[in-house]
């Protein structure tokens, strides 16, 4: 199969490709886990609180997809929800936990009705039906958030404060002479407790969706996805499994965007529910590799990076350009969703599995 | 219920229930007409959109996500012919009018059907049968296209020149109809008549309807089933362009973002009507047409969350949708 059944084959020997995989991921992890060490400028730690936040919703996202062969393009939705409900309650009561707590409970709670209405609703047909189903309720849900403004602030959103352990004036540590204590020079503020509370929250969430693929539901999963009439025959029922996985993936989903809403101390339709975030997550998780967890964490780092650099390149090959007509149009550095584009479609033509599914593959018996 | 329903039309007496139940609502007898045409004239519209998309759907098993995307550049390339005949359309002659407004419908729905064919060799074709990597290729061209178009046009929105005659509106006693609209609505009638004499009445058709029920038997028969499929989804994607054509024109300015709005009430319209039917696309499109005229007149902020309210209550009480050709 294409997305491929890689996890499940049981080897004595770890195959070369699939050892790769994991010191990639592992030497990413670490980077990481290091990062307001390693990069000490402000835009690295946006950056690296940016591939913590999308390695989660990538990787719940591949839960559907590659795990159970469902496409929704809701996720954004779901991640919306839990951001906009930690936001507004944060903006409501002033910083504090229980307004992290509750609105962003209230945020979950939200997106967990919404998936198990559209779950039993429209799973038990084509995957195709569902795909336009969870479009139109994701672009429902953008249009209502520009609409209540409100409530939501509209296209611009809002801004608020998270509490007061993450604001860069707060003393982590103090040294003797009540200064802020520094470590390898970097001084322990809020801003690295907010970027931990970050990495911690998607560390523990990324190892629970390994553990629920390693599980006995997670290959039930798989048979469904493989074949969904053996799996119904063997006697699982099939939209059950595929309704609860769509809730799991969206209550991780809208968990994670209370994380973002709370790092980024703003929440609006653009950072929050645009479809620009659902395409990302698409071309992240399809760059990875489907169905494989880990190729979330390659999926978005490779993407990170190429957003970065793939428009400086652009800037170069259009001034170098510039005399033909239409070419530097094509190569503005604002064009570089379709150079993406492109490479999606050749991807999914040529590297279906994507790179932790094609490296995996490599040195495997089979 | 079902049994009452029946003997009153079956679903194709909904927009009708519709329609009474917002006379109902509004009152004024001026307004409801008015309304009503506005309504049917933007469902006649989307059912140019829409029935290519169902079609293409039930004969090939193919959703193309990309399928809003000869809508934006249908729209696109109308408004830039009917700018290029400007002094056509602001010309006194009705001759002259009607000749450049054709001018940008043909250059859009000729642009769709050659579009459809490349689209179709170079994006779907590799891709039958699978249909995870369909959802992701279309969806991949509709990012490409949709960035094409920003390189070609940019991001500005543009006006549209309507013809001199269809500008302003016809009056009848103290009713007010724009006469763009009627012309949609005339032009979407022909389009629909058109389909269904062509589906129901030549060989072609024949074997249409027969692909929709049971692919592989019309290949064992012999019948060259690829042609067919080339042959359905030029034809779509070509109407896909042409709604788009009229749809520049019914709003007089366009931004890019169009395709997008419009795609998701075109999967509306095609999830209420069933997969695979042109009789239940036009049912979709007219009831989604009439419910986003009335809700946009009785509560303003409920217009599109009202069609999504539409869709699940016809799921929940048809899962495969009011009239399709294909189940499951």
């Amino acid at each position: 199969m294409t997305a491929a059944s890689i996890s499940a084959t049981p080897t004595r020997r770890v195959p070369a490709g699939r050892l790769a995989v994991y010191a990639i991921v592992l030497a990413i992890g670490l980077c990481l886990a290091f990062a307001p060490f390693l990069f000490t400028d402000v835009r690295a730690a946006e950056v690296a609180a940016r591939i913590c936040i999308f390695i989660v919703l990538v990787a719940s996202y591949d839960l559907l997809i590659g795990y159970t062969g469902i496409v929704s393009f809701a996720h954004t939705m779901f991640f919306g929800l839990g951001a906009y409900g930690a936001a507004i309650a944060l903006k409501a009561w002033g910083p504090g936990w229980d307004a992290i707590l509750l609105g962003g409970g209230a945020g979950v709670v939200a997106a967990l009705v919404l998936a198990v209405l559209i779950g039993l609703l429209s799973l038990r047909v084509k995957a195709i039906f569902f795909a336009m189903v969870t479009l139109a309720a994701a672009s429902v849900m953008l249009v209502l958030a520009s609409q209540l403004s409100d409530i939501t602030g509209g296209e611009d959103g809002f801004t608020y404060q998270a509490p007061r352990l993450f604001s860069p004036a707060f003393k982590l540590f103090e040294d003797a002479d009540g200064k802020v204590l520094r470590l390898f020079d970097v001084a322990l503020n809020g801003k690295v407790a907010a970027y931990y509370f970050v990495f911690l929250s998607s560390l523990v969430l990324f190892l629970l969706m390994l553990r629920i693929v390693a599980s006995p539901m997670g290959t039930v999963l798989e048979a469904i996805r493989e074949n969904e009439m053996r799996a119904e025959a063997i006697g699982y029922k099939v939209v059950a499994y595929r309704t609860a996985i769509f809730c799991i993936a969206a209550v991780i989903a809208a968990t994670i965007g209370v994380v973002r809403a709370v790092w980024l101390k703003y929440t609006g339709p653009e950072v929050a529910l645009s479809f620009h975030i659902m395409i990302d997550i698409l071309l992240m998780v399809v760059i990875g590799g489907m169905g494989t967890i880990v190729g979330a964490v390659i999926g978005v780092v490779v993407m990170s990076l190429a957003q970065f650099y793939l428009k400086d390149l652009m800037e170069v090959a259009a001034e170098a350009t510039a005399g033909i007509p239409l070419l530097p149009d094509l190569l503005n550095p604002d064009r570089w969703l379709l150079w993406l584009g492109v490479l999606f479609i050749l991807l999914v033509y040529f590297f279906p599995a994507g790179i932790a599914g094609t490296l995996m593959n490599k040195g495997s018996a089979r | 219920m079902n049994a009452l329903l029946d003997r009153v039309g079956g679903v194709y007496a909904l927009p009708v229930i519709l329609a009474i139940l917002a006379f109902a609502a509004i009152g004024s007898t001026s307004t409801w007409v008015t309304l009503t045409a506005a309504g049917l004239a933007m469902g006649m519209m989307i059912f140019l959109m829409a029935s290519g998309l169902s079609l293409i759907f039930g004969l090939m098993d193919v959703l193309n996500f990309g399928h809003s995307a000869f809508v934006s550049f249908g729209a696109f390339i109308a408004a830039s012919v009917l700018a290029a005949l400007g002094a056509w359309l602001a010309a006194d002659s009705v001759l002259l009018n009607i000749a450049a407004l054709m001018a940008a419908i043909a250059a859009a729905t000729a642009f769709g059907a050659l579009a459809g064919w490349g689209f179709e060799r170079v994006i779907v074709k590799p891709v039958y049968k699978d249909h995870l990597r369909q959802i992701l290729i279309t969806m991949g061209a509709l990012i490409v296209a949709e960035q094409l178009l920003l390189a070609i046009w940019g991001g500005t929105p543009i006006a549209v020149a309507r013809p001199a005659f269809l500008t302003g509106s016809i009056i009848i006693g103290d009713v007010a109809i724009e006469a763009y609209r009627i012309f949609a609505l005339l032009l979407g009638l022909v389009v629909y008549v058109g389909m269904y004499l062509a589906l129901n009445r030549t060989r072609i058709g024949l074997l249409i309807r027969a692909g929709v029920e049971n692919r592989e038997m019309v290949e064992s028969l012999g019948f060259r089933i690829d042609r067919l499929f080339i042959g359905v989804f030029m034809a779509g994607s070509a109407l896909a362009a042409m709604g788009g054509a009229m749809w520049a024109g019914y709003q007089s300015l366009i931004t890019p973002a169009l395709g997008q709005e419009l795609m998701i009430i075109v999967f509306i319209v095609v999830i209420i009507g069933g997969l695979g039917s042109i009789q239940g696309s036009l049912l979709g499109a007219i009831l989604v047409g009439l419910m986003t005229n009335y809700v946009a007149f009785l509560f303003p902020k409920l217009a599109l969350a009202s069609n999504m309210l539409l869709m699940m209550a016809v799921l929940l009480w048809r899962p495969y949708g009011l009239k399709p050709a294909v189940k499951g």
